[in-house]
């Protein structure tokens, strides 16, 4: 309830990535953000790939280290476009990929859904953050992609690598780096509002 | 015998793939403001405003409304009257075709389901046919997201199980799904029938409008009974809290066997892209 309180009465916060670990240890599950900075657009087919590479010990077509992934397959962009309809895809197809690549550095995903204990457990153990985009408001969120340009996989189409510049981007953090999770917090605080409400009654 | 072309089917398929990418049919934006205005937690309130600033923005500046602009089902409605001239599967492909290669859609079909090479061309489209009386063709399509596809869920239920085994069984798939398929979701609710059959029944339900209901009112009852306890899962929008899990429940059945009750929950996004023409 504190926490929804805090939601509401503070405007997002401003984040410009990468984030410091204290920083990224600072964010609670709930709170509302606008990103700025880069992030590298990966789904189901980019991530195997970049897995594949780091257990064969080839170079990644950009630095973990530190870094943001948009789980997002946009649909292509019109002449003239920076990007074209670019909201998040369902995260959990990515948790077999994502805890190897936490620990190859990465330290924040912008997706949608629920994520595994596996993957929770390497939020904490690493200190990264999971934050969620609206679903099916891909219009909107492409709005705040102030540049994208294909770095690698580009025979995957949409699934191909692309290296994003964010401006102001809303999302939540629904997993913090203390394994706290929106998913299940927000419902239960919903819940709880309406049971004070039957109380007053 | 009435002749209607071929390449009328597929210019009504490809036109309205195109329309149904940016712009949300007017009974889902208006089904999508009431739940805006009845929700009573500000912030899936906010949300809400969110999503309809998007479909807003989309349906203004042609951009698709959803990033995944869906697997297209189509289901055509075709008249025992009718001659078609020409190839009728090949000409609801080639509309869907020409919208996603020229219109800028994302082509989000593999020819293959385990060797998953993209097609390219977002085809082939999920065809169904069905005769009946008359010399028409309804066209009735969906762009139809696989977030939400892939939360669905089917399960042969037991004669005994009854109403109540059906009203649990649609809660815990719209549970189970939670945040994934992009709530506010629509339910589409197949009951009987056989085992494929009633994944059909559930499918064919999502192509109802958001605001239709069930002609038995014992149906009707049902479809409002799933709304109001879906709602009261506290899920919400986006599975970040809040009233608003479901837009709409729709339920479509047909007779069964005396040992058999299947039952279907087809989920579709917030986005639920859904049109009909009639040729």
């Amino acid at each position: 309830m504190k926490q929804f309180m805090q939601l509401e009465a503070v405007k997002p916060r401003s984040l410009s990535w990468p984030l410091s670990a204290t920083e990224l240890a600072e964010l609670r599950a709930g709170e509302a953000v606008l990103l700025s900075g880069t992030a590298y657009t990966a789904r189901d087919a980019a991530h195997k790939r970049l897995v594949e590479a780091l257990e064969k010990g080839q170079e990644l077509p950009f630095p973990m280290a530190g870094s943001l992934i948009y789980y997002v397959g946009p649909t292509p962009a019109k002449p003239g476009q920076i990007i074209g309809s670019a909201g998040p895809t369902t995260s959990y197809r990515m948790d077999a990929y994502t805890p190897r690549l936490l620990a190859a550095g990465q330290r924040g995903m912008i997706g949608k859904g629920r994520r595994s204990p596996a993957v929770i457990e390497a939020l904490r153990q690493y200190g990264a953050v999971y934050f969620a985009a609206i679903g099916g408001a891909g219009a909107k969120l492409a709005q705040a992609i102030t540049s994208a340009e294909t770095i690698c996989y580009e025979d995957l189409g949409t699934e191909s690598v692309k290296r994003l510049q964010l401006h102001d981007f809303p999302a939540i953090v629904v997993i913090d780096s203390l394994g706290n999770d929106w998913y299940d917090q927000g419902p239960k605080a919903y819940l709880e509002s309406q049971n004070d409400l039957d109380t007053q009654d | 015998m009435r002749e209607i072309a071929a390449a009328d089917i597929t210019e009504t398929v490809r036109r309205l793939c195109l329309q149904g990418a940016v712009s949300l049919p007017q009974d889902v934006c208006q089904v999508l403001k009431k739940a805006r205005d009845a929700e009573d937690w500000p912030p899936a309130k906010q949300i809400l405003d969110t999503i309809i600033d998007n479909d807003e923005i989309a349906a203004a500046s042609s951009v698709p409304i959803c990033q995944d602009t869906g697997m297209v089902v189509a289901w055509l409605k075709v008249g025992q009257e009718v001659h078609i001239n020409g190839d009728l599967t090949a000409a609801v492909d080639d509309g869907v075709r020409q919208a996603y290669t020229q219109g800028y859609l994302r082509r989000s079909v593999v020819s293959d389901p385990l060797r998953r090479h993209n097609s390219g061309d977002n085809c082939p489209a999920l065809l169904t046919t069905e005769l009946v009386p008359g010399d028409r063709v309804e066209i009735s399509l969906s762009l139809k997201g696989f977030g939400s596809e892939n939360m669905s869920q089917l399960k042969m239920l037991k004669p005994s199980d009854g109403r109540q085994g059906v009203v649990n069984f649609v809660l815990n798939a719209v549970k189970q799904a939670g945040p994934n398929p992009c709530p506010p979701i629509v339910i589409g609710v197949g009951i009987g029938g056989s085992f494929d059959k009633v994944a059909q029944l559930a499918k064919k339900a999502l192509l109802r409008d958001l605001d239709s209901v069930n002609p038995d009112p014992y149906y009707r009852e049902l479809e409002q009974d799933l709304l109001r306890l879906v709602n009261q899962t506290g899920i919400g929008p986006q599975g970040l809290g809040g009233r608003t899990t479901a837009l709409a429940v729709m339920v479509e059945t047909f007779p069964t066997h005396i040992a058999g009750l299947p039952c279907a929950v087809n989920i579709n996004c917030h986005v639920s892209r859904h049109l009909k023409e009639v040729l």
